[in-house]
């Protein structure tokens, strides 16, 4: 690798960018028309958006409500909740990013540098503080954990037991005075987005595995269950789901308990999700060589040892891509609950144009979620692609 | 040994079989209408080595697999040190922590390092703490001359290399008896000395060996007995000694002509 890349730059290195641009954007008469075009189109598309954006767009909509679209009808008083959980994730990560990534000062001076701009950007101090301190809990944990990859596994339990910690921190414990019940009507924007992307993640992913090694079972029971699930499911679209779920959930509990609308959604959500995720984890489970298998079992480990050391490592580094791909798309459809009547981003965003005094500002809206959405989605396949480098070491 | 090992052998009933460790008995093995094995009786000895030989298909993969349960056989008996091989997984389990394998292909697990390799299955199955697994680990690579090559993938080693590392894998487990299903087939020729060089000096130490090999300067000078195979039957067996000078069959000379005038 690193000889191949040696000559090639030994070979072509005076000017370049020139030489670049002209082997690869004009080097046939056809390329250089395709460069020129498209290069102009891009211009033109760019200069119109830039022009609205700047001159025409009345962004106040997207100022005015920015608290709504990042937390729906959340309650004032529990916003401290919101800052804590943030902050857990913001040293989380810190940890994370110090035990994994070795000794590099980048993320941290990035979020030094975040840091000033919130400093000394005009937002209300009960934003701007706390959102200092999330940075603040990041770079201090960041710091002190840089290169100590013993923390690695303790992590790992961190961040599982942080998820529950968080989602007792938002709703809250009924009787609780400090910590008292949010309903979780009252959850929305991006806040509820995000809620509902994770936890459908984190619940479909145990549950996935389990049918993609129930498919390929040899007990005919557990073997037709997860066939029927797997192929059921995604038969379905998923706004079928939710409205099943909306539906059918309510009739395996005893008549007059109400199930909670998100918690609805969330279920269907999951399940949803599993039924993909399995075929996934399956297409990589077909990967594996029989030889690991028998090695594994030769060796004396049963099943579930042969499967957690052995075989699923494998199976899943090789379907990361594909795996992260459907995260992604579960993400971008966490606005079909927006039919069950949850006002996540999406809701969010149109209950806010359908207000008298913003008509007319849909566009500003909906490039403002857009935008959100792609920073989502785009840090999602960023971290995916990270991760398939450093698991990559000695696969080959 | 330790509380949990004890624990886990005497849960399985152990006959007595004197001094034989495998014991064969008429098994049949058939894949679906083929019969790979047609009635194969063979007892083992403890210390012994015995060397499978015969044509492609002849079932010598299939008779050692059975042996570890890979494959299931399908009539007769099979006893492995005292333990008779059931459907009772834990007879299935206990056999094979006492039998180690090393295939034609390796088959190391390429997303662990060599020493993670050796180590894994005495820490989850014998439940070893790290630090002994690691040190047993060691003695064996150093045993096999590779013990520089530890922290490196699998990936990054020569065939030869790797299939050391596969005998310390197996070793690692201390079973009583190692099964090798061509552990030199897939090597180049210059790597096939220094597999053969671990495995004689193996046998040299005393542990009882199934090998199926085509190397017939290996099973010459290492063997005890030689078993020749055809068609899913035992044909002829025998010491290097008459299987070199004095075989008895038409089939067994055929095959040692084809194969020696190669
Ligand atoms: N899983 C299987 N399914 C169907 N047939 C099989 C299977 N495994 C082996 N066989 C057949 O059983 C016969 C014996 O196979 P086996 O692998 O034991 O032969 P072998 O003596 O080891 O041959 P080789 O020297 O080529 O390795 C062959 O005809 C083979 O095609
Ligand atoms: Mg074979």
């Amino acid at each position: 690798m690193t000889a191949q890349a040696n000559l090639s730059s030994d070979k072509k290195s005076p000017p370049a960018i020139l030489e670049w641009m002209k082997e690869n954007l004009f080097t046939p008469w056809y390329n250089a028309v395709i460069t020129v075009a498209l290069a102009a189109l891009i211009f033109v598309v760019l200069r119109a958006l830039f022009r609205w954006a700047l001159y025409e767009a009345k962004w106040e909509v997207v100022l005015v409500n920015l608290r709504l679209f990042a937390v729906g009808p959340y309650p004032e008083e529990a916003f401290w909740r919101i800052w804590v959980a943030l902050g857990l994730v913001g040293a989380l990560a810190g940890l994370s990013w110090g035990a994994w990534g070795g000794r590099n000062w980048a993320p941290s001076v990035v979020a030094g540098v975040l840091g000033a701009i919130v400093l000394v950007l005009p937002a209300s101090p009960n934003v701007k503080w706390p959102l200092i301190g999330v940075l603040a809990a990041f770079i201090l944990t960041h710091v002190a954990s840089m290169g100590r990859s013993r923390l690695q596994r303790p992590l790992v339990w961190g961040w599982v037991l942080s998820f529950f910690v968080i989602l007792v921190l938002l709703k809250g414990l009924g009787g609780s005075q400090v910590l008292a019940d949010v309903p979780t009507s009252k959850w929305g924007g991006l806040l509820l987005t995000v809620l509902l992307a994770l936890i459908a993640i984190v619940a479909s992913f145990p549950l996935g595995v389990l049918l993609a090694l129930g498919r390929r079972s040899e007990l005919p029971v557990v073997k037709l269950f997860s066939i029927l699930y797997i192929e059921t499911v995604r038969g379905v679209p998923l706004v079928t789901v939710l409205w099943a779920s909306a539906i059918i959930l309510p009739l395996f509990f005893p008549k007059g308990v109400r199930v909670d609308n998100l918690i609805r959604a969330m279920v269907g959500m999951t399940l949803f999700s599993a039924a993909y995720l399995a075929e996934n984890v399956r297409g990589g489970l077909q990967g594996v060589p029989r030889g690991q298998y028998e090695a594994a079992y030769a060796l004396g480990l049963n099943y579930y040892q042969a499967m957690r050391h052995i075989i699923l490592p494998q199976a899943l580094r090789a379907v990361i891509p594909a795996i992260v791909g459907q995260f992604i798309g579960l993400f971008k459809d966490t606005t079909l609950v927006a039919i069950v009547g949850l006002l996540e981003l999406l809701g969010i965003a149109l209950s806010v144009i359908a207000q008298p005094e913003f008509i007319g500002l849909q566009r500003e809206v909906f490039i403002f979620i857009a935008a959100i959405y792609w920073v989502f989605t785009y840090a999602m396949s960023y971290s995916s692609r990270r991760l398939e480098a450093r698991l990559g070491v000695g696969t080959r | 040994m330790t509380i949990q090992e004890a624990a886990a052998v005497t849960d399985v009933q152990r006959a007595d079989v004197g001094d034989y460790i495998i014991i064969l008995e008429k098994v049949r093995k058939r894949f679906g209408d083929f019969e790979a094995l047609r009635g194969i009786t063979l007892r083992v000895k403890r210390q012994e080595v015995v060397v499978i030989i015969g044509p492609s298909g002849s079932g010598k993969s299939t008779l050692v697999r059975c042996i570890n349960h890979l494959e299931k056989h399908d009539a007769g008996r099979i006893v492995v040190d005292g333990i008779e091989l059931t459907r009772d997984i834990r007879n299935i389990e206990a056999i094979r922590r006492e039998v180690g394998m090393v295939f034609q292909q390796f088959n190391l697990f390429p997303h662990m390092t060599v020493l993670d390799n050796v180590t894994l299955a005495p820490r989850l199955v014998r439940k070893w703490p790290r630090e002994k697994a690691e040190r047993i680990a060691m003695e064996l690579l150093e045993r096999v001359g590779i013990a520089d090559q530890a922290h490196k993938y699998p990936g990054q080693l020569s065939g030869g290399q790797q299939q050391r590392v596969a005998i310390a894998r197996a070793l690692a487990m201390q079973p009583k008896i190692m099964l090798f299903d061509e552990p030199t087939s897939a090597l180049d020729p210059e790597m096939i000395k220094e597999v053969l060089d671990v495995m004689r000096e193996l046998a040299r130490s005393g542990m009882t060996m199934l090998v199926v090999t085509h190397e017939m300067g290996f099973a010459r000078e290492v063997a005890d007995r030689i078993v020749f195979m055809d068609a899913g039957l035992i044909v002829e067996e025998g010491t290097p000694e008459h299987f070199f000078t004095n075989p008895q069959h038409e089939r067994t000379k055929l095959f040692l002509s084809q194969i020696l005038h190669h």
